[in-house]
């Protein structure tokens, strides 16, 4: 290999990343994605296949993109901002980022599952609940509060992945219901108590292997592991707060248009697409995510414990937050 | 060993030691060749200097507040507690694979000694995907020094195994005639002269434990560079972090420094000449069984299982999380595509960073060559996820135009792998007489005819094993890849990433196999074309 021949090689490299420089196709979309890879993945394509727009997609966590997109500012590249749970979009809804979502699109969903200021849409919803090894704990000793878990006797029971983006609002949740100094006193138990894991998919596979006992997680990451592992070979089950309890929240997975998009039409497109029923549809068909669809009429994932069983807290969109003082909180406790 | 052993010991060989050798004056060096040395070297500094500079935005109290608290300590015992273990760990099964390679009477030493050092090709997150889709109970501490050790002890396999190859055996003679045992004489006459070989292979491990990212994050196992993620996914990418980041640039600096200093003292030398002849192979006996199921099991756990598993996951396809996204062509192709590419770009871009330095240390060879070359050899102490965090502050807020750009990754990439086109440019050039050059430029040809006609038939070959070192590890680099990829671009890497970390390993599988396939095959390559000069001795 002589040094002519690399450069052979490379140049033609070189020169083509030179030439797709972002921002140069106008005809697509930017999607800047906190929701699962796979699902985004199949959702672009059938969109593309629909309308023929193109989708480039940035996966990220939704903290970070939003915090991303706060500092890009008007020369933002992103024209669409689709995450896993509220706050995020409720964050650049306060700062002024975000487009109004078209009348027929909000129409599409509940009206408490999407913003306040209609500038996003409620695309999909997510219940929280403690995951629980089958072998170590009975589900009767469970706690019938989240906040129990801060008790001394559940040292060294539970997991909690506190830099997830669904632990979050969760924190939000409890500010809102039990006020700033009680959440602090509860993180700060939940710090004695608590393993500390990256993500969420940690947690449930902690616990599903017996390291930990219990564990605070949305649902679908148990369904995932459910399927991936198989139904027979699952060590583990879920349990589901009731009577309004805060650890019952229902976080909404919402999709808006930036204010600074230049491709504001395709952008309104891709949410209504969103929240179709096609789309919806194929969401809840697939086992992939286990998300509650929020069309009307669309069946959810049978795996799901049915949406009208469930007993979330009844809390708006703006009372769970936009993420900021939940961070704070998390850091004065010690777990960031 | 010098520059060749460099080569050797992939991961992060200096080769500093041959600075002297040619010391071939030839007056003051050019400005713009000394400029463009300095750019090199200002580029390894520049990440540094980001995030110095957005930790000084916190006072001095607030600085220590967040450097005493339980999350640093945490951090502290798990990073540095598994970097001693990893170190020690290498260095036993490092310095006894060794030492049944090269002298014992083991069957198959020759296919062992390949065996021993092919691990180094397989990225530790591969690796770590392998064991946590293997089994979940592989995590945490034990699954972390499982996988760290699989994927390092060649590290000090390689060095402390051109040690033995090169000692005189007569000491050990002497010693074995005045009375000492195999294992006393092992002990008190070899173990002493392996010293440096071995000290600086485990200062290896524990600056590639220090800077790894991947493997651990699939492992949840928390440490700075997992813990820097996590602050940035967070959204809390502010001073604080850059606080942490700094700790961890400290502790790896610490390694390089040390491992620095071990290299420069690695000297156990003979007095008088003479033919070096080869040791006596010690008669193993019935212990050659044992010994042969100790590596197989390092074999099978080293390259068995991650090959394994991928092969095991490549199989599956009816599970539910991954069959709607299983194997899809066009997706690995173009994956496959945009790795290989950038692959080249970040060589070639290293090899032009790496030039104008090592062409300055071999021929006009100064305090500042000196200088610029040690801080270009200080980039094997920056983790990617520094370089990467860096970087997004510093284009977000001042140069835009390469924000997102896949310029700004292959920069990324070639300051981060910039020791290894160095290494290969400098024992490259340091080989060719300046006479030749001369006499080229005597005859009247310029700087471009004796570099095109002259510099690049001579010194091509090792500058192209540098750049093929160079291209390996940016095809299966994951942190700056994951940070710093152009929107919409997918390669090999980030794929893996997003499915294993999501739990989709059969989805993930094809990824890993093809990441695997392409780093195994520019290994063997490499070692085939430059065996001579990259792997001392034909081992």
């Amino acid at each position: 290999m002589t040094s002519l021949r690399i450069l052979r090689l490379v140049l033609p490299a070189v020169v083509c990343f030179g030439m797709v420089s972002p921002g140069a196709l106008a005809a697509s979309l930017t999607l800047y994605s906190a929701q699962h890879e796979q699902t985004v993945d199949l959702l672009t394509k059938a969109f593309t296949k629909e309308t023929g727009i193109d989708v480039k997609v940035h996966s990220g966590e939704a903290p970070e993109l939003a915090s991303q997109i706060v500092k890009e500012g008007a020369s933002s590249p992103a024209d669409i901002f689709f995450t896993e749970n509220s706050p995020e979009l409720e964050l650049l809804s306060e700062k002024g980022l975000l487009a109004k979502v078209a009348p027929a699109t909000l129409a599409s969903v509940p009206a408490q599952d999407s913003s306040p200021a209609g500038d996003w849409v409620g695309v999909l919803a997510r219940e929280n609940v403690l995951v629980f090894n089958k072998s170590m704990i009975q589900e009767a000793s469970l706690p019938a509060s989240l906040l129990d878990l801060a008790k001394p006797e559940w040292k060294g029971k539970i997991a909690i992945a506190p830099t997830d983006a669904d632990f979050l609002p969760l924190v939000g949740a409890v500010i809102a219901m039990k006020g700033r100094p009680a959440a602090l006193e509860w993180l700060k138990g939940l710090h004695d108590n608590a393993t500390l894991f990256d993500d969420d998919e940690g947690v449930v596979a902690a616990v599903d292997r017996g390291a930990v006992a219990t564990g605070i997680i949305n649902n679908y990451y148990w369904a995932r592991l459910r399927a991936e592992k198989g139904a027979d070979k699952i060590q583990s089950a879920i349990h589901h707060f009731a009577g309004g309890d805060v650890g019952g929240l229902m976080n909404v997975s919402g999709a808006a248009v930036l204010k600074s998009s230049r491709n504001q039409a395709a952008g309104q497109k891709f949410l209504a697409f969103l929240v179709s029923k096609p789309a919806q549809d194929m969401i809840s068909k697939l086992d992939i995510t286990f998300e509650y669809p929020l069309a009307a009429g669309v069946a959810a994932n049978p795996i799901l414990k049915p949406i009208g069983e469930l007993q979330p807290p009844s809390l708006t969109i703006k009372q769970i937050g936009d993420d900021r003082d939940a961070a704070q909180l998390l850091r004065e406790a010690g777990l960031i | 060993m010098s520059q060749v052993a460099g080569l050797t010991v992939a991961q992060g060989a200096l080769g500093l030691g041959q600075r002297a050798e040619q010391a071939h004056r030839w007056g003051r060096a050019p400005a713009p060749l000394i400029g463009a040395a300095v750019l090199a070297a200002a580029l390894v500094l520049l990440p540094i200097l980001v995030t110095i500079v957005q930790a000084a935005g916190l006072s001095a109290k607030d600085a220590i507040d967040l450097l005493v608290r339980p999350l640093v300590g945490r951090l502290l015992i798990n990073t540095v507690g598994l970097v001693v273990a990893a170190s020690f760990t290498c260095a036993i099964i490092g310095t006894a694979t060794a030492w049944l390679v090269e002298r014992t009477d083991l069957p198959g030493r020759k296919v062992w000694a390949v065996l021993a050092a092919a691990p180094l090709a397989v990225p530790p997150f591969i690796s770590s995907y392998a064991w946590v889709s293997l089994s979940n109970g592989l995590q945490d501490f034990a699954g972390a020094l499982l996988v760290v050790t699989c994927a390092y002890y060649p590290l000090v396999y390689l060095p402390v195994a051109a040690a033995l190859r090169g000692l005189d055996p007569a000491p050990e003679e002497t010693a074995r005639s005045l009375g000492y045992g195999a294992w006393g004489c092992f002990v008190r006459v070899v173990a002493p002269q392996l010293r440096p070989a071995l000290y600086g292979g485990m200062l290896l491990v524990a600056l590639d434990t220090l800077i790894e990212f991947g493997a651990f994050a699939l492992l949840r196992f928390r440490t700075f560079t997992t813990e820097l993620y996590a602050q940035y996914r967070t959204g809390l990418d502010g001073p604080e972090s850059s606080l942490l980041a700094l700790v961890l640039i400290a502790l790896c600096l610490v390694c390089v420094v040390a491992e620095l200093n071990v290299r420069g003292r690695a000297r156990y030398s003979r007095v008088g000449s003479g033919v070096r002849r080869i040791a006596a192979p010690v008669r193993l006996g019935l212990t050659r069984w044992p010994a042969l199921l100790a590596f197989a099991a390092l074999t099978s756990a080293t390259l068995g299982v991650p090959l394994g598993m991928i092969g095991y996951w490549l199989l599956q396809h009816a599970q539910a999380a991954t069959s709607p996204v299983a194997p899809s062509l066009p997706l690995l192709f173009s994956a496959t595509f945009a790795s290989v590419s950038y692959g080249l770009a970040g060589a070639a871009a290293a090899v032009v960073l790496a030039a104008p330095l090592g062409y300055l240390t071999t021929r006009y060879p100064s305090r500042l060559s000196v200088i610029l070359e040690r801080i270009a050899y200080l980039a094997q102490g920056v983790p990617g996820i520094v370089v990467a965090l860096a970087f997004i502050s510093l284009t977000i807020e001042t140069i835009r135009p390469l924000y997102q750009s896949a310029a700004l990754l292959v920069v990324a990439y070639a300051i981060l792998f910039l020791p290894f086109a160095l290494v290969g440019v400098r024992s490259a050039l340091a080989q060719v007489q300046p006479g030749l050059e001369e006499a080229a430029r005597s005859l009247g040809l310029g700087w471009f005819g004796v570099t095109v006609r002259v510099l690049a038939p001579l010194a091509g070959p090792g500058i192209g094993a540098g750049a093929a070192m160079v291209f390996v590890f940016v095809v299966t680099e994951l942190t700056t890849t994951l940070l710093l990829a152009p929107i919409g671009t997918r390669t090999l890497a980030t794929e893996v990433w997003a499915n294993t970390s999501t739990l989709a390993f059969a989805a993930a599988a094809p990824f890993a196999g093809m990441m695997l396939l392409i780093s195994l095959l520019s290994t063997w390559l490499l070692a085939r074309r430059f065996g001579a000069a990259v792997f001392p001795d034909g081992a």
